[in-house]
């Protein structure tokens, strides 16, 4: 049965003003600041102000028993929508969000000193205000993790609003940290919660208790929406965040530690109560868990001698019992929780601002150092005396009334079978509380004037004093009349146990009952504890007790320290080990994943092996071994390097593909020389970086990882599969107007990679000229200079036969190179293989004669050679959009000028131009960037071909043997 | 045929040439020429996401028929990877400009121009081979990107990145070798038909094609165990250049979700279920490194790159389990933190500029010092998927479609775990940075600077101005775009996830009616 569903539900979009004006409201005390500190305030009260007049008008039809509910549609598919409910529960809470929030702004305006940064201040608090109004008004779980999560952010921010105290940035991390845990917790509780109900409407998920209770999933839902409201409201052990948020300003402790931020985990367990309470698994842990925090909490009160965590740790203690209460299962004990919850808002929130006050005259808040403030501060005197009693539990104050309706529940409950162990827990923990409560009163307040305060104090102005009063005002309402009260309670409970409630009546006078005499008990014997604080408080200090922000400190600091020596450890830039993880586990997944499945059948033989193969295979094996041995020799290295290459290229010749082999050739013979260059301004061999066992393991990983490629070839080249290549072979000629296959796939069939090779060779080229500037500006450029290179150069630097020599060979290479160029299209060859040789004949040139002199008889920038090279690629391909084709799209046609026998011109040979050009100006401009390094490592600039030049009075005969 | 789906391709590929060739010595110019094909590039990509709502459409290359010749594939995964890039390129460059970094060496906006090819390429192509010529062309020019401007640890850091993207690319050659020799095709769509044909008892070769290329795209997203390169990479890279990287790694997690749902995904018997196997376990270990580097890092930029190292790992183990809705999930996520990353990165270039380090060690509060903490905390809040940001929407939604019985535990624990060592890491940076610095004098570090190399030149103890801040502004802006507007994209992204599934949809727009070869 379920009281939601007999309830009258109301749709009233004024509801998600109400729940929003904070968040807008926000943004103005950051601007009015800019008017001063009084309309600062005003704006921050506005929106408040609004919002409460909002709820007040809505008030009247919750009180008869309506619902009022509101959606609007954010993310339908995961089940989120902005949608807020009212009812008593959230009435009650809502209401003392905004009333305490006012009263906040008001006592905060007098509070803060003109140093501080009000605007900021009160923007956190609207943010803060917003944050805790959502949490009590969402109707869809989803949406309430997200408010709750605010009022942890919001809180970080207010704790640590004085952010040049350490104090203020630790109590704030550690808040943020305790509290954001428990929020991550309770997002896993409320996904599995919405799981069960099919939905994450609140009010369908309390409809649905019965199922959620006898869900297997039931157990860790509980524990991590517990989790959630434990951190959140300080329980044991997750309790000592609160007293260092009190490095707070104290207007932030009075708002967060008696109304909103740690009532929050107790609206939480209260909203749930109907879902979740009752099970024997919720009774045990939420009731224990509420005692031992209620005494725990009252004991340390009583040592404290700060009087802001003397308050810190009474609410500690409070929300204990408030926990302990709703952990009963029973609607008294939630009637009882309820009303509670409202004293304890009255009583505490006075007395932090009470405590705000002393600190503010007096400059301190050691209680040590205080006493006798009755006669300096009378009007302080009062309200706190009165605040106090009320917390102690006298009668004919508010908070005698509820702590007598718990020790009432708590006599008549038992705890694992023993009827004695919560009523006597409880009587402990309400003789702490009077013994606190009174401490807070004689130990301040009465007692001689002191001479050494570090201030006077005296009363404070009207504008601090009157929150505080008019809270004590309720306190005295309330515990004269509590038939006031009564309406809300019965309303606010009725929503918390979702229908039915108890007989009850709100009254001072209960007759005499067990509950009586536990008070009594309570209060003589607090007193007598108070007596004896002398001695006790020494022994207090001397015992040995966990220091909880020792403890939470010690292990965020062994997690980061941790955290930073695993990180150090695994990411500490060591390529040798990264490439040693890349390949192993490579070859380990690799043949994990093969051995998944079955290998199809084979379909060729292995084909006998021709001596010539096995000498190469030698060779190649060779090579590659003796890589591995002398690679610290960088030239030999090289050498070898070379040896590789060709022996692949000669074994393109064999297995029938000139192209490859042709390709393969000039790369080869480019990237050694210009490696040869290069390796000129390093140092000439590799030093011992590695021990003995990394470079097996090395080996081990090396050879098991080349194994498994040679395993994998081994096994697709002895089974045939139909390719695409089929389709090429066929069309090469009809459709791509070139017998030679390998061309048309590289200009046409897929001329759309060869465009985007191209492109990283221009990157390339353009990467190495930025990274030299780069070096030459630094301080790699300084090395350069002072380095001694004159040993390592020749005596004769451009020889006189080599000059000859490339002269000579340069027309007839460049005409080789124009020749491949050509014919690529029908026979192997094409502008990739054609610009690499006639780069070759450059570069011998630049060889041969020295770059300078080469460079001032060549006019075309290699910069613009690789852009052409790139747009004349890219511009035939966009040609074919002219023809409305697609890019690239290529085409072709025979023509006869008389002369010369028919020929054949295609748009694919302007694209292999393109390639042609960005090939010859990428290896070019390599080459201009390591003869920028030449010069600034001090080579001389040479203006003559050659070193010796037989023909010294003729100079120009060299211009004219280039042409 | 729609000529626009090539030109994210075609435009930055003329524009960069002409950038670096022609307006080589004139930053002005190169800076308006870049700027403005951006832009263009932004309303072509705008355009393709509108257009992209129905079929894929097919760019048939030469005019060579599938599966023969090369094509592009525009459908709406491509054209919101497109979209994201292009958007997030813009915000990037204009930082850029503003801060002066593309002043700081040579050929910037070429190669930024260039690394928009290379990433719409990737995002654009159907077929896998070009996909590694286009991870080959953004691997170069992110390169060139990463040592902008040079230094030692900054070179140091490149190679490193290059060398193991180099070993990536060459086990990417292997992979698709093998693919080749089993299938004959290199179509995507043509591989996804042919997969379908192999039986388990002949499926050895497609499986270890099928893990050789997780392993190149886990590389690219910088998942375990081939994670090692990035925090070096990013923390040493030019912040602005770390933030357009942002997309970089998404590309890794794109190639996963369109190459191991379309070709390798649920229902291929040969493969079945490999993937997410791997993937999974992978993904939460991915978690757990971010999330301890987070918490363990001494220096802004490492915090935030091993902030997006966490937050991949996030994004893969929604992607590992392929199924719709955790596609969905992983989509939106993808969205938020690449755009939560670059949010980072832009701003801490901003602060560390100022602060002339970026060890999180006690200095001076710079100028300024209130809006950055303003901003720091929105963009932390976004990475570490705390709400009001779309981050802790993304993260709601992924952990809401992770509840298969064997996953569930470990994901969770994972991701909720990870965010709680983010967010402390996170705080205690932002209350280092900000909050301490407050207290600390003004003249008490100069001792501190001698061995502390200049991160960037001075001239920059001024406030930021307007156009510095604006794309940082801008980024925060989308995150809360993304979380006010989550049901609209999400609900695009929904169709985006069926279209990913819709295996038969693609083949037949690719190959046409009959899906023959």
């Amino acid at each position: 049965m379920n009281g939601q569903e007999a309830a009258v539900v109301v749709n009233d979009p004024s509801l998600i003003i109400i729940a929003l004006l904070p968040f807008i409201g926000a943004l103005l005390p950051g601007m009015m600041i800019r008017a001063g500190r009084n309309a600062c305030a005003i704006f921050t009260a506005l929106p408040t102000v609004l919002s409460l007049i909002m709820l007040l008008l809505l008030a009247p039809s919750v009180m008869a028993g309506q619902i009022i509910t509101v959606e609007l549609s954010w993310l339908p598919q995961l089940g989120l929508s902005v949608a807020f409910f009212l009812d008593g529960l959230g009435l009650l809470f809502a209401a003392m969000i905004l009333g305490v929030g006012l009263l906040i702004t008001l006592y905060a305006r007098f509070y803060l000193s003109g140093d501080d940064p009000m605007g900021q201040f009160y923007t956190y608090l609207l943010l803060f205000q917003g944050a805790m109004l959502g949490i009590v008004l969402s109707d869809n779980i989803l949406l309430l993790l997200i408010f709750w999560e605010l009022t942890s952010l919001s809180s970080f921010l207010l704790i640590g609003y004085w952010k040049h105290l350490p104090e203020g940035r630790q109590g704030a991390r550690m808040a943020l940290a305790v509290t954001a845990a428990g929020g991550l917790a309770m997002i896993g509780g409320m996904l599995i919660l919405g799981e069960i109900a099919g939905s994450y409407k609140l009010t369908d998920i309390l409809a649905a208790g019965e199922a959620i209770r006898a869900s297997d999933w039931y157990m860790p839902a509980l524990i991590l929406i517990l989790l959630g409201a434990f951190t959140k409201s300080a329980q044991f052990p997750f309790h000592f965040w609160l007293p260092h948020a009190m490095a707070a300003p104290t207007p932030v402790s009075a708002y967060l530690h008696s109304a909103t931020m740690v009532k929050a985990g107790v609206f939480l367990m209260a909203r749930m109560w109907p879902v979740l309470a009752g099970t024997e698994a919720w009774f045990y842990i939420v009731t224990t868990t509420g005692l031992v925090t209620m005494v725990l909490g009252a004991l340390i009160a009583l040592f404290k001698d700060d009087l802001k965590a003397l308050l810190a740790f009474s609410t500690v203690s409070h929300l204990g019992l408030l926990t302990m209460l709703l952990g009963f299962g029973t609607p008294m004990a939630a009637v009882v929780a309820v009303f509670h919850i409202i004293n304890h808002l009255t009583f505490k929130a006075a007395l932090f601002m009470t405590a705000g006050i002393i600190d503010h005259e007096a400059h301190t808040r050691d209680i040590k150092r205080l006493g006798g403030l009755r006669t300096l501060m009378p009007v302080t005197f009062v309200l706190g005396t009165i605040a106090a009693l009320s917390m102690a539990g006298i009668p004919l104050l508010n908070g005698f009334l509820s702590k007598e309706m718990m020790l009432e529940e708590a006599s008549h409950t038992d705890w694992a079978g023993s009827p004695w162990a919560l009523p006597v827990l409880a009587t402990l923990g309400a003789l702490l509380s009077v013994a606190y409560s009174f401490r807070f009163i004689v130990h301040v307040f009465f007692g001689r004037v002191r001479e050494d305060y570090p201030h006077k104090p005296h009363d404070p102005p009207f504008g601090l004093w009157i929150a505080p009063a008019l809270l004590v005002g309720l306190v005295v309402l309330i515990g004269i009349l509590p038939h006031v009260a009564e309406p809300l309670v019965r309303v606010a409970a009725g929503a918390v146990t979702g229908g039915t409630l108890p007989e009850f009546h709100l009254k001072i006078w209960h007759g005499i009952t067990p509950a009586l005499y536990m008070s009594v008990i309570a209060v003589l014997a607090g007193a007598a504890l108070l007596a004896a604080h002398r001695p006790l408080d020494r022994a207090w200090i001397a015992a040995p007790r966990p220091e909880a922000k020792a403890i939470f400190d010690g292990l965020v600091g062994g997690a980061v320290g941790l955290s930073r020596w695993v990180t150090q450890r695994t990411h500490d830039g060591a390529m040798s080990r990264y490439l040693a993880i890349f390949v192993g586990s490579t070859t380990l997944l690799g043949y994990l994943a093969w051995r998944g499945g079955g290998m199809p059948p084979q379909t060729r033989e292995m084909l006998p092996v021709p001596p010539l193969v096995l000498v190469g295979w030698v060779l190649l094996l060779v090579a590659a071994g003796s890589m591995a041995l002398m690679h610290r020799n960088r030239f030999r290295s090289l050498v070898v390097m070379g040896v590789i290459g060709l022996t692949i290229s000669v074994g393109f010749v064999y297995l029938s593909a000139p192209d490859l082999a042709l390709t393969q050739i000039s790369v080869e013979t480019v990237t050694i020389m210009l490696l040869l260059l290069a390796l000129h301004y390093m140092p000439k061999a590799s030093p011992v970086e590695s021990s003995a066992g990394r470079r097996i393991r090395d080996g081990v990983i090396a050879i098991a990882g080349g194994a498994g490629v040679g395993a994998l070839a081994l096994m697709f080249l002895l089974r045939d599969t139909p390719t695409i290549s089929d389709y090429h072979l066929a069309n090469s000629y009809e459709g791509g107007g070139g017998t030679n296959v390998v061309n048309v796939i590289l200009v046409d069939f897929r001329g759309y990679d060869t465009y985007g090779e191209i492109i990283v060779l221009g990157i390339a080229g353009l990467i190495i000229y930025a990274v030299m500037e780069a070096l030459l500006n630094g301080p790699a450029a300084r090395k350069l200079r002072n380095t001694d290179y004159s040993l390592d150069r020749s005596r004769d630097r451009h020889p006189l036969m080599m000059v000859i020599a490339t002269r000579v060979m340069m027309p007839i290479a460049i005409l080789v190179g124009v020749y491949i160029f050509l014919r690529g299209h029908n026979q192997p060859g094409g502008g990739f293989v054609a610009g690499l040789v006639v780069s070759i004949a450059l570069l011998m040139q630049y060889m041969a004669s020295g770059f300078a002199w080469t460079q001032s008889r060549q006019k075309i920038e290699y910069h613009a050679m690789i852009g052409w090279g790139v747009v004349i690629a890219g511009l035939t391909g966009a040609g074919a959009w002219l023809g409305g084709k697609p890019f690239l799209t290529s085409g072709y046609d025979y023509f006869h000028f008389p002369p010369i026998e028919e020929f054949e011109l295609a748009t694919a040979m302007l694209f292999d131009l393109g390639v042609f050009l960005a090939v010859l100006g990428a290896v070019m401009l390599m080459l201009y960037s390591l003869s920028r390094i030449a010069r600034y490592a001090g080579e001389t600039v040479n203006r003559e071909p050659m070193d010796y030049d037989p023909s010294a009075d003729r100079t120009t005969r060299t211009t004219k043997e280039q042409e | 045929m729609n000529h626009w789906i090539i030109a994210p391709v075609i435009l930055p590929a003329l524009l960069a040439p002409v950038i670096g060739f022609v307006m080589r010595h004139d930053l002005p110019l190169a800076r308006t020429a870049s700027v403005a094909g951006t832009v263009a590039l932004l309303v072509i990509a705008i355009g393709l996401f509108v257009t992209a709502g129905g079929d894929p459409q097919v760019y048939y290359l030469g005019d060579w028929p599938a599966p023969f010749g090369i094509v592009l594939v525009l459908d709406r995964l491509s054209a919101l990877m497109v979209l994201v890039t292009t958007v997030l390129a813009l915000l990037v460059l204009v930082h850029a400009v503003a801060t002066g970094w593309d002043a700081r060496g040579w050929h910037f906006h070429a190669l930024f121009q260039f690394q928009l090819m290379g990433i719409c390429g990737a995002f654009l192509t159907g077929d896998i081979f070009n996909l590694f010529v286009f991870f080959e062309i953004l691997l170069i020019a992110s390169y060139g990107l990463m040592v902008h401007s040079g230094g030692r640890d900054r070179m140091r850091a490149g190679l490193q990145y290059v060398v193991i993207n180099l070993a990536g690319s060459t086990l990417f050659l292997f992979a698709l070798g093998v693919l080749y020799s089993v299938t004959g095709t290199l179509n995507i769509a043509d591989l996804a038909l042919r997969l379908q044909e192999v039986p388990a008892d002949e499926a050895a070769l497609v499986r270890v094609a099928a893990m050789l290329l997780m392993i190149v795209f886990a590389l690219k997203a910088a998942l375990f165990p081939v994670q090692f390169w990035l925090p070096g990479a990013y923390a040493n890279a030019p912040a602005p250049v770390a933030a357009l990287f942002a997309i970089m790694t998404k590309v890794g997690a794109y190639a996963i979700l369109r190459i191991h749902t379309l070709v390798f995904g649920p229902g291929i018997v040969a493969t079945d279920g490999m993937a997410g196997t791997w993937l999974l376990p992978a993904a939460i270990v991915t978690i757990a490194i971010g999330a301890v580097g987070v918490l363990g890092a001494r220096n802004l930029l490492a915090l935030i790159a091993f902030s997006v190292l966490g937050s991949m790992g996030t994004l893969m183990v929604a992607i590992s389990a392929f199924s719709p809705v955790a596609t969905t999930a992983a989509l939106y996520y993808l969205v938020h933190s690449t755009f939560a990353a670059a949010a980072l990165f832009l701003l801490a270039d901003l602060v560390i500029a100022r602060r002339e380090a970026g060890h999180l060690g006690a200095r001076p509060a710079t100028l300024q010092n209130g809006l950055f903490a303003a901003l720091f905390f929105a963009a932390a809040i976004g990475m570490a998927g705390m709400p009001p940001l779309s981050g802790f929407i993304g993260k709601l939604m992924v952990l809401d479609a992770l509840r298969a019985p064997g996953t569930m535990a470990w994901a969770w624990s994972a991701v909720l775990f990870g965010s709680l060592m983010t967010i402390v890491g996170f705080a205690r940076a932002g209350s280092a940075l900000f909050w301490k610095s407050t207290a600390v004098p003004l003249d008490e570090p100069e001792t501190a600077e001698t061995d502390e190399a200049p991160e960037a030149p001075s001239g920059t103890d001024r406030p930021a101005g307007a156009m510095e801040l604006a794309p940082v502004m801008a980024t925060v802006a989308l995150l809360v775009m993304l979380t006010t507007f989550a049901g609209p994209l999400v609900g695009y992204l929904d169709g985006t996830t069926a279209q990913i599934f819709d295996r038969s949809g693609y083949v037949t727009a690719v190959l046409g009616t009959e899906g023959e070869t």
